[in-house]
């Protein structure tokens, strides 16, 4: 079983690193996205600063959302996912193999640049450690929530559309919980209950989101 | 796969076979939709006459009486829906999966209603439309939930895939339904404070909350009619290559003179 993991995540990162190009449109995207606010709203400092958390996260979870569909997309195309599902392992297994190298090749470049775009929202420096964290424990659940719609939508017409009507709803929570501990450590409440929060939630979606994801996938190809 | 399941006479269960139910949903349908008339106009002349004028809100509170109802269902037929799916996956039954299509429309219809009459309670009382109150949003939200059920199921061509999709997305969606209210609960909180709430009035006349109740059954009966409405060209259309489909369109063909 760990073997099944472990061949999946490799072979997973592998492909994820022979085409980074993938990689890094949605980093460019993420960068584009906050970039865009201050021209939308004016580049005054206070008022930048002031929403520099909510504009952070709503990039993620965007930027998220667009590499999304690459998940199943290929291994769908290839007939790779027919023989994952038809082999005897669990499925359990190498979707979580499968989210977990989606995370490390588009979740976590992303959390290693946001401190960077905060700082060009005029972020408080003591703020950006908080906003790691947050960011660290809120995008797996995005992954993890966003793998079970990226299995139902497979294959559909206008899939990444659909794709994001069907999950945007439940990444509320982690938008809410994700700004407000970068926001709760900027007003000094201190941002403890926020981030237990996002990890109950990050344990609870790891509990249950694979095997949602299998059962989606084995929907999807039928 | 003809339904033509051994099961007992005597047993409900015998319903969950479409070939049963159709006739069923046909012979319920007008009761509930008379039913549903009915009461429509016993609420609304217990909700626009009878009832008092509110002490603080004037006349304006009187969308409660459709408001209120619509709200309740939204949020219920979720659960209905949610329930029909979980029945479906792990049943096998095909029955439940068309039960909780035919009732995402309404439960967004309702959703939707209650979101409306609320800009429309909202602008007299709290001076804006739209408030970024825990309910309101969390409202929002579930319409979207019926929104993407909706657009899920119809996306899909296969019907065996799209129910189970649909019906996974449901009961996602179901999970997240608390967390979702908790959430948007605790944010607005934070941002805002109580600023706005909905605290009803102390006490409610008894006619007031008599004209709600009557409404709220009235929305019941509405919704089981279309429901039940909604589910028979649905049956007819996926049991299209069943020899029983074939009689029943010919015997209401004869009946309609041979016009349909």
């Amino acid at each position: 079983m760990l073997n099944t993991f472990v061949a999946v995540l490799r072979r997973d990162l592998l492909l994820a690193w022979r085409g980074r190009a993938d990689v890094l449109v949605t980093l460019a995207f993420f960068v584009i996205v906050v970039c865009l606010f201050p021209f939308g709203v004016g580049a005054e400092p206070n008022q930048l600063r002031a929403i520099a958390p909510g504009v952070l996260w709503v990039a993620v979870l965007l930027s998220c959302l667009l590499s999304m569909h690459r998940l199943f997309a290929q291994d769908h195309a290839d007939g790779t996912l027919e023989q994952l599902l038809l082999s005897s392992e669990p499925a359990v297994v190498w979707v979580g193999a499968k989210v977990l190298a989606f995370w490390l090749s588009t979740g976590l470049p992303v959390v290693v640049v946001a401190p960077g775009l905060a700082l060009l929202l005029d972020l408080e420096q003591g703020a950006l450690p908080v906003l790691v964290v947050s960011l660290l424990l809120g995008t797996p659940i995005l992954a993890l929530l966003g793998a079970v719609g990226a299995a139902l939508t497979l294959g559909v017409r206008g899939g990444g559309m659909l794709l994001a009507l069907l999950v945007l709803p439940l990444f509320v929570p982690v938008l809410i919980f994700g700004a407000g501990a970068v926001e709760a450590e900027l007003s000094g409440t201190g941002a403890v209950a926020h981030l237990l929060l996002l990890g109950g939630g990050c344990a609870g979606a790891l509990a249950l989101a694979p095997w949602a994801c299998a059962a989606s996938l084995r929907i999807s190809m039928e | 796969m003809i339904a033509a399941e051994r099961a007992p006479r005597a047993s409900l269960f015998r319903f969950a076979a479409p070939q049963a139910f159709y006739p069923l949903a046909g012979r319920l349908a007008p009761w509930f939709a008379a039913a549903a008339l009915l009461l429509t106009l016993a609420g609304m002349w217990l909700g626009f006459f009878v009832a008092p004028t509110d002490a603080t809100q004037g006349e304006v509170y009187r969308v409660i009486f459709i408001h209120v109802p619509a709200a309740w269902m939204s949020m219920f037929i979720y659960l209905v829906m949610a329930f029909w799916s979980a029945v479906g996956l792990v049943m096998n039954t095909r029955l439940s999966f068309v039960m909780s299509q035919a009732l995402a429309p309404t439960g967004a219809m309702f959703c939707f209603v209650a979101l409306w009459t609320g800009a429309l309670w909202g602008r007299p009382t709290w001076g804006a439309y739209w408030v970024w109150d825990a309910r309101l949003t969390s409202q929002l939200l579930l319409l979207f939930l019926y929104l993407g059920f909706i657009a899920l199921t119809r996306a899909i061509e296969d019907p065996r895939r799209a129910d189970r999709a649909g019906a996974m997305i449901a009961l996602v969606g179901a999970v997240n339904v608390p967390i979702i209210y908790f959430s948007v609960k605790w944010w607005n909180t934070l941002h805002q404070g109580a600023s706005v709430s909905l605290t009803k009035a102390p006490s409610m006349a008894s006619t007031m909350l008599a004209g709600m109740l009557v409404m709220a059954f009235a929305a019941w009966a509405y919704t089981l009619a279309v429901t039940l409405w909604r589910v028979r060209p649905m049956i007819l259309e996926r049991e299209r290559h069943t020899e029983w489909v074939g009689a029943v369109l010919e015997a209401e063909g004869a009946k309609a003179g041979g016009g349909r």
